[in-house]
């Protein structure tokens, strides 16, 4: 008997963890993924908002605000790449000046600080690469970065040290009330559980909808995205949103927090949720758009594209809280942006409630921080070759385009939930993410990971099972 | 009196080539640069050949796999029946690059040969 | 510190044939380093034959053709040092990580880069559709196949008729899977006739051309792919988009110089070909820097990388010894122009140059029954006829540097594909 079951490993279910893994408390984290982080989590845009969007008094407008007051220290204290660069919402035409006025108004209700209106000169000199189209923007300053991955790895492997347990690969086909809480099916067995936390991103409504006469309907909405080579990172220094309008909600250029550039998404309502594939339409709406920003955009330095599909609920707003008529099931549903951004503070929110609701208390033990993969091409000349003289295993690099080594790859695959996969080294370690994705580093990287986890090489996946990448021995 | 095009496999330049055949015979060959296309164009028009190359297992070696080829060009009908053998053969470190690793293999009268020098692990 | 007179940052065919010549002109003190396990670069997964007819007069498997420079190295006693990374290049000093090793920084006076080219990756074709298991680059896939030992899956389509991708589609035949077709985006393959003769006719596999992969299908390991035809400016053709089952796609879209180092230390670079801009001693835009084989620009035969790394060794090897030359004549651009899409190297300096020097080049497109005109000003010195020039197969004209020498006031040389 669990006292919490909290379904999904993206980085809603994991900040929930990690903020209950200050109690004592039997928590338990299912997803149905073999890796944390693999489903909207990992295909978003990084980004942690000022939180000038959202509508005043939403739940978007507040987990945004005080998501990104914490972020900086939790990035710290989980040893997450995170950058405090600002952000700016770009207008194109004098007559929607009135309209990035109200956004400026919105923001300001809403608490962001430091939000100013600059004039296209003020935003030239600040982004020489931006159009000179631009007539205004504002200026966030508390606008961010984050490495979408590392933090949600980050939560995830804090709360596993403080004592989480974790069960990936595992499905949950239902929720039922029990005498003491609630039953789940799953397709490795029951589980019995007092509390649920439901943070099962595209599939939450599904969930809730099992338990609750009070219905909620999540459309996958599909973003897609592409990543440019590391030698434009610098091209734009800031966020580059556009006024949401007639054109949409915008795409945004971001430079990531790894140096790449970063472009998109497309909005497109989907039914399927496990739509995560790219359109043609959409790669070159992407483009097309992310030009009316940053026109000289090298669209020929593309390295991949990608898809997420976020969980939009059709009240535009998250839901957080206890379910009606389920007491002990709480929802953190429909979170999608600023859902990356506000993660932290739906993590304390859902966490309060539910040690409200078991009256439990603070573990002593509580081990606030963690230490992520040490990353060769992070440091400096010094630490490099201590690093070597520790290990050698540093002095083999693996992945050349992101300087990954194999010490690097051996932590990855032995850290607190450790990666088996392709696609977990990856996002641990960045090896493949690089500008030859992987060509050169994949056998290599399989190698490892038959060493490493005793496999045999029909048994090596990139992702969830299915996903093997090798038929058989010649 | 039938004419054939085919392109010449001997070099990269690949000349487009005209045989001129009668009986199953080649009577002439045009279109080549040089004596290897009229060879060839002879050859693959009576009886094609080609050298098979592929690699297989070591036991106990610096690499898991050794490259390999026939010594001779095999008849191109013979080609996976020699890939067949290949595929059953485990050799042991180490191995000098020229070895013999099978004699005649599949009945062409061709030696699989070693192409590279495998050293003990 | 250790100091080095010639460090050649590249164990492949280039890295060995210049090293080679830089000891045969007299340099004793250089080094390679080689990222891999073994000397020989690409070529060792490269085991089919067809190899070394220029250099050697017969054919030859990657691996033999790398072993005979390998013996001739080890007979030199050249140094070289494995499985050693070089991480960072600057002011001549060349770090590099290894296990056995460490962190180690030398001092070089002559660099020559030999890094070789990667392989595009599906991202830069922008390829919608799912990113499951079963995508790679054919290059990949040889290594898998052939050192490895791996099959990476039982039916394939290859995206790209570049020469890798032609041999693989022979190789996954002959390992038993059924490669259903190869699609070429342009309307000529960019491999080497002789390779669609013997790796795809010789087993029936249909070449497409005009076409391209416009879809994925399958979230954990592919399931098959979407084909459609492409118009003249090769967007594809609404209608025609047709299913093709499979398990497996393989990509050869395109190799790129690997110039990270190269651009790390300010080497100037071409955008043509993504090499550095070299002139005729193949020296880059930084002194006693050269450059050369697949890091230079991209090769269709490895003769020619041999032939090509060998003058840079020669190169690096006289800068070692006499320094850079003084030179009374002045660099004169080698212009590319009617149908000639780039030349390599970018200048020729006749008092700097060798008694010849060897300038490579592609076409921008098919053409038949043509000349390559080469013009001293609007002097035409060279005219020679071609049944047909493909970008695909690169071009060679040599120079004289008596022609040069006699050539009074030349100061530019053009390069054109002409009907007469």
């Amino acid at each position: 008997m669990y006292d919490v079951t909290v379904i999904g490993a993206g980085v809603t279910g994991c900040a929930i963890a990690r903020e209950l893994s200050r109690y004592e408390v039997k928590v338990c984290v299912i997803d149905r993924c073999s890796d944390i982080c693999e489903g909207t989590s990992k295909a978003n845009s990084g980004i942690v908002h000022a939180g000038h969007d959202a509508a005043t008094g939403s739940w978007k407008a507040k987990m945004n605000l005080e998501g990104n007051r914490m972020m900086k220290q939790l990035c710290e204290d989980l040893d997450v790449s995170f950058r405090q660069n600002g952000s700016l919402v770009l207008c194109f035409r004098e007559e929607d000046k009135g309209a990035l006025e109200k956004l400026y108004e919105k923001g300001c209700a809403n608490g962001v600080k430091g939000l100013q209106q600059l004039s296209a000169s003020e935003v030239r000199v600040m982004e020489p690469a931006l159009s000179n189209k631009t007539v205004a923007a504002l200026y966030a300053p508390t606008g961010g970065i984050v490495c979408p991955f590392e933090l949600t790895m980050a939560l995830a492997e804090n709360a596993f040290v403080n004592g989480t347990e974790f069960m990936l690969e595992t499905e949950v086909l239902s929720v039922k009330k029990a005498e003491q809480g609630y039953e789940l099916e799953t397709d490795k067995g029951k589980i019995l559980t007092k509390t649920v936390v439901n943070a099962a991103g595209v599939y939450a409504d599904v969930f809730h909808n099992m338990i609750s006469e009070e219905r909620i309907h999540i459309t996958p909405r599909r973003g897609e995205y592409c990543l440019l080579d590391k030698k434009d990172g610098g091209i734009v220094d800031k966020t580059i949103f556009q006024l949401p309008g007639a054109m949409g909600k915008g795409i945004l250029v971001t430079p990531t927090v790894h140096g790449n550039l970063l472009t998109g998404p497309t909005a497109s309502d989907l039914s399927d949720k496990e739509a995560v594939d790219t359109s043609a339409e959409g790669l070159s709406q992407v483009l097309d758009m992310a030009k009316i920003s940053v026109p000289g955009l090298p669209v020929r330095d593309v390295i991949t594209s990608f898809a997420g599909l976020r969980a939009h609920e059709d009240s535009d707003d998250f839901v957080l809280g206890e379910a009606k008529g389920a007491p002990g099931f709480y929802d953190a549903a429909g979170i999608e942006s600023p859902g990356l951004t506000s993660a932290p503070a739906i993590g304390k929110y859902i966490a309060d409630l539910v040690v409200e609701k078991l009256g439990i208390v603070e573990k002593t033990t509580f081990i606030h921080r963690r230490k992520g993969v040490i990353h060769m091409k992070m440091c400096t000349t010094q630490e490099q070759k201590r690093l070597i003289e520790v290990n050698p295993a540093y002095g083999n690099i693996i992945c050349r385009c992101e300087m990954v080594s194999e010490g690097e790859i051996l932590d990855a695959i032995h850290r607190p939930l450790g990666a088996t996969t392709l696609d977990g080294i990856k996002r641990r370690t960045r090896a493949g993410m690089g500008r030859c994705q992987a060509g050169f580093c994949t056998p290599k990287t399989m190698e490892i990971l038959m060493r490493e986890l005793s496999l045999e090489p029909e048994h090596i996946r990139k992702k969830g099972p299915g996903s093997e990448l090798i038929a058989k021995r010649r | 009196m039938e004419n054939k095009e085919l392109i010449c496999i001997g070099c990269p330049m690949g000349c487009a080539m005209t045989a001129c055949m009668e009986g199953g015979e080649v009577v002439s060959v045009s279109g080549n640069t040089c004596i290897r296309g009229e060879r060839y164009a002879r050859k693959e028009l009576t009886d094609p050949t080609r050298i098979v190359t592929s690699s297989v297992r070591v036991r106990g070696g610096r690499i898991p796999m050794v490259s390999v080829k026939t010594r001779e060009d095999i008849p191109k009908n013979k080609i996976f029946e020699c890939m067949e053998k290949i595929r059953t053969v485990t050799v042991d470190a180490p191995i000098c690059e020229g070895a013999v690793l099978v004699h005649d293999i599949a009945g062409t009268g061709a030696d699989l040969i070693a192409t590279k020098s495998v050293e003990k692990a | 510190m250790e100091n080095i007179d010639v460090i050649i940052i590249g164990g492949g065919p280039a890295g060995l044939a210049a090293a080679i010549e830089a000891k045969k002109a007299g340099v004793d003190n250089l080094l390679i380093l080689e990222r891999d396990s073994d000397l020989g670069g690409i070529l060792n997964q490269c085991i089919h034959n067809g190899f070394g007819l220029h250099t050697f007069q017969e054919e030859l498997t990657g691996p033999e053709y790398a072993g005979r420079f390998i013996k001739e190295l080890k007979a030199l006693q050249i140094p070289y040092k494995l499985n050693t990374m070089v991480i960072e290049i600057k002011d001549k000093i060349v770090t590099a990580v290894s296990r056995q090793e460490g962190y180690v920084e030398y001092k070089a006076k002559a660099i020559i880069l030999a890094m070789g080219c990667r392989e595009r990756p599906r991202g830069a074709l922008n390829i919608p559709g799912f990113r499951p298991a079963g995508i790679y680059s054919a290059g990949t896939a040889q290594r898998l196949v052939n050192i490895e030992g791996f099959m990476p899956g039982r039916e394939v389509v290859i995206l790209g008729s570049g020469d890798i991708g032609l041999i693989m589609a022979r190789r996954m035949t002959l390992e038993g899977a059924k490669v259903k077709l190869v699609a070429e985006l342009m309307p000529y393959s960019g491999g080497l006739k002789r390779n669609i003769v013997q790796c795809l006719d010789d087993y029936g596999i249909p070449l497409k051309l005009s076409h391209t992969v416009t879809g994925i299908d399958g979230k954990d390991r592919l399931r098959g792919v979407f084909i459609s035809r492409v118009d003249e400016a090769r967007k594809p053709i609404a209608g025609t988009e047709e299913y093709i089952s499979c398990d497996t796609l393989l990509l050869s879209v395109g190799l790129i110089p690997e110039n990270e180092l190269s651009q790390d230390m300010g080497v100037e670079i071409e955008p043509l070909t993504s090499g550095p801009v070299v002139n005729e001693s193949l020296e880059t835009s930084q002194e006693g820097i050269y450059a050369c084989g697949n890091v230079l620009h991209v090769h269709d035969l490895v003769d020619y990388v041999s032939e090509e790394a060998g003058h840079a060794g020669r190169s690096a090897a006289q800068y070692v010894k006499n320094g850079r030359p003084e030179t009374a004549g002045k660099d004169i651009p080698l212009i590319p122009s009617d149908g000639i899409r780039y030349t390599v190297p970018r200048t020729v300096n006749a008092d700097r140059m060798e008694e010849t020097a060897v300038i490579r080049m592609r076409t921008d497109g098919v053409y038949k029954n043509c000349y390559l005109n080469v013009y001293f000003g609007a002097d035409r010195v060279i005219h020679k006829k071609r049944m047909v020039m493909t970008p695909g197969e690169m071009e060679e004209i040599t120079l004289k540097k008596q022609d040069l020498k006699a050539a009074a006031g030349l100061d530019r040389i053009i390069f054109r594909v002409e009907e007469q």
